[in-house]
């Protein structure tokens, strides 16, 4: 790539080398201003005889034998890159250029990468949705468009944002919702869009509670089901930490959800206390009596 | 001559195998089995127990509290895929605590080599009188006797699939969301340490490495550490765990800042086993030291080969003010306590108003 590159530029130096014995020649090619890529289009020329014509692209470069005074057609497959183009045309008594900007074609494409992938309810500005707009080619559109923004998850009205792009990107942040679930997000222009689906989960544990049963010598523990604030239930496999200090010393266990509760026993030795956590969030405490 | 040659062969073979044996410190092999008192009793059975020489090791225990040589070299050798199994005894320190015409009592500070470091087993060994040889009372193990019974186990796993997608944004899953929820830098005589406690704050578990960079005040760095096996790599969702950095060598005036990194990897995990951590008390052990102590319960059906306990030490403001670890050389075996402590230096221990353990473990891989 980079010995390609070196190449062209060494051809570029050398063809405006060459044509500075031109100026003031009959030879002279008069393109179009800027043209649109993949677009065929055609290049007048002036003077008379053949002579050797350059297209010097930002990714390609093309050389063939032409008869000046004719115009001169330029198939589209020549200008598929958007950028600066220089042409060049050369006989016996010099060379003759001219600039030409190809513009990227209508947007036909969409480079979307949405994050995070997994994302606690309820957060603001959690969720980064960026848009690149490019047409068939893959030249990024830098003329603004709209892009539009979906969003739909099961468990609430879908809503649409949009956007300008900025030098053919788009982007947004929204917050997540209070339920947690899939959530599609939906970018589009015009008949193009592509899709992404992110995971809202559960935030922190939010009111935790536990009940005790006690039993002769032990007591049983058993959450009521975790939830955060919104009242999501906690996934199953989510530590909750309980702690019981007695006669005998503290003993703690940190057991995971199953079906959206934890449960726990612990042998009891005199009066206990017992509190309950999941993560930095406590839970109530609770005092039993246990036989000594 | 014929006869000469022959002769020569066998008594320079004969010298080079004493000289062998005598530089491979068979003497003093010999002189500790040799058991005319209770310090000779104690050292000869240490040096069967190094020698995995279990038969004479067995023969000169007391056998009058009925001790099977079974049960002794299973508590002694470990089983069960234990850290003990994979431990030699690599010294031993004697000392009398007290001696009567009949009974005496030996201390015995036993230093394993294992797997993950060097491991002390502190024991008072009573050594009784049978004529002219002295035997140790090995006490009879104690082996828990779990009655048989169906455990059902039906804990979450989670397993990650797919591969990432070649298209730009179309198939990533982000790494799990950790957080260090608190940090100490505390100075030792020797070292500097860090320490503090690391949260998966994420609905999937994590495999996590905490990393602390000491900066002088100019912003270069001093030092770079890892936690490497003092914390709890892999968390399960909403999981605390405490670390602990050593810097050695270093003082705390040397550090003007410190950088900390934490980096998580979305990793398959098991909710499976649960761990009990029961009666948590700090004390002292044999020698005076603080220890905090305590027995760990495997609650699941699986048999764990080799735990660790990672204590972290709060003081009244619920600052964390010290980390300790320690191995349990047993294995754990379903709903059986095994013993624990973790040391606590004594001018830490003055100042602990809390504390909170969590368990490692590791399960060998079945056949």
């Amino acid at each position: 790539m980079i010995v390609a590159l070196k190449m062209i530029v060494t051809i570029r130096i050398l063809v405006v080398l060459l044509a500075f014995p031109a100026l003031g020649q009959s030879i002279a090619i008069r393109p179009p201003h800027t043209v649109i890529a993949g677009i065929s289009f055609s290049v007048t020329t002036e003077g008379s005889g053949s002579a050797t014509f350059y297209l010097l692209g930002p990714s390609h470069v093309v050389k063939k034998t032409i008869q000046l005074g004719q115009d001169l057609p330029i198939s589209g497959s020549d200008v598929a890159t958007s950028g600066l183009y220089q042409l060049v045309a050369c006989d016996s008594s010099g060379c003759s250029s001219a600039d030409l900007y190809v513009l990227p074609s209508s947007p036909e494409r969409l480079s979307f990468l949405v994050h995070p992938s997994r994302v606690p309810v309820s957060t603001a500005n959690a969720i980064n949705a960026t848009a690149v707009v490019s047409d068939r080619f893959r030249n990024t559109v830098v003329a603004p468009v709209t892009v539009m923004f979906h969003f739909s998850s099961a468990d609430a009205r879908p809503y649409s944002r949009s956007g300008p792009t900025s030098r053919g990107i788009a982007w947004l942040k929204i917050g997540s919702t209070t339920k947690q679930g899939p959530l599609q997000i939906v970018a589009a222009v015009g008949e193009t869009s592509e899709a992404r689906v992110i995971q809202q989960v559960a935030s922190e544990a939010c009111g935790l509670r536990m009940q005790a049963t006690s039993e002769a010598r032990s007591v049983r523990l058993r959450t009521d089901p975790v939830r955060d604030c919104s009242g999501n239930a906690l996934p199953d496999g989510t530590i909750v930490s309980f702690t019981k200090v007695d006669d005998a010393g503290r003993s703690t266990v940190d057991t995971p959800l199953k079906k959206g509760v934890a449960n726990a026993q612990f042998t009891l030795s005199g009066r206990a206390r017992i509190s309950v956590a999941c993560g930095v969030v406590l839970g109530n405490e609770v005092s039993i009596a246990g036989q000594p | 001559m014929r006869r000469l040659l022959p002769l020569v062969i066998v008594l320079v073979t004969g010298a080079l195998v004493a000289k062998g044996w005598l530089r491979a410190g068979g003497l003093q092999v010999r002189a500790e089995r040799s058991a005319g008192t209770a310090e000779q009793a104690v050292r000869s059975l240490m040096a069967d127990v190094q020698a995995h020489n279990w038969d004479h090791a067995y023969a000169t225990l007391d056998h009058a509290n009925g001790i099977q040589e079974s049960d002794f070299i299973h508590e002694v050798a470990g089983s069960d895929g234990s850290l003990r199994t994979y431990s030699v005894l690599q010294s031993f320190d004697l000392w009398p605590l007290h001696a009567d015409a009949d009974r005496s009592t030996v201390r015995v500070r036993m230093n394993w080599s294992s797997a993950v470091g060097s491991l002390d087993d502190l024991r008072d060994l009573s050594v009784v009188r049978d004529g002219n040889v002295c035997r140790v009372v090995w006490p009879k193990p104690n082996f828990p006797n779990v009655p048989l019974q169906v455990l059902p186990v039906n804990y979450l796993r989670w397993d990650v699939i797919g591969r990432r997608s070649d298209d730009w944004g179309a198939g990533s899953v982000d790494a799990p969301q950790v957080r260090i929820t608190s940090m100490n830098a505390v100075e030792r005589p020797d070292r500097v340490l860090i320490l503090g406690e690391v949260e998966n704050e994420d609905t999937v578990p994590a495999y996590l490495n905490v990393n602390a960079t000491l900066l002088k005040p100019d912003g270069t760095a001093v030092e770079e550490q890892g936690s490497f096996d003092t914390i709890s790599h892999r968390l399960l969702p909403k999981q605390v765990s405490p670390y602990r950095i050593d810097f050695p060598g270093l003082r705390l005036s040397q550090v003007q800042s410190v950088r900390m990194d934490v980096r998580a990897l979305l990793v398959p995990a098991s909710a499976d086993p649960v761990i009990s951590v029961e009666n948590q008390t700090l004390g002292k052990d044999a020698l005076g030291r603080k220890i905090l102590n305590g027995a760990l319960v495997n609650q699941s059906g699986e048999v764990v080969n080799i735990a660790q306990v990672l204590a972290a030490f709060y003081d009244s403001n619920g600052k964390v003010i010290w980390v300790s670890d320690g191995y349990v050389d047993q294995a754990l075996l379903p709903q059986a306590p095994v013993p624990f402590a973790v040391n606590v230096p004594e001018d830490v221990a003055t100042r602990v108003q809390s504390y909170r353990v969590v368990v490692n473990h590791y399960i060998a891989p079945t056949a």
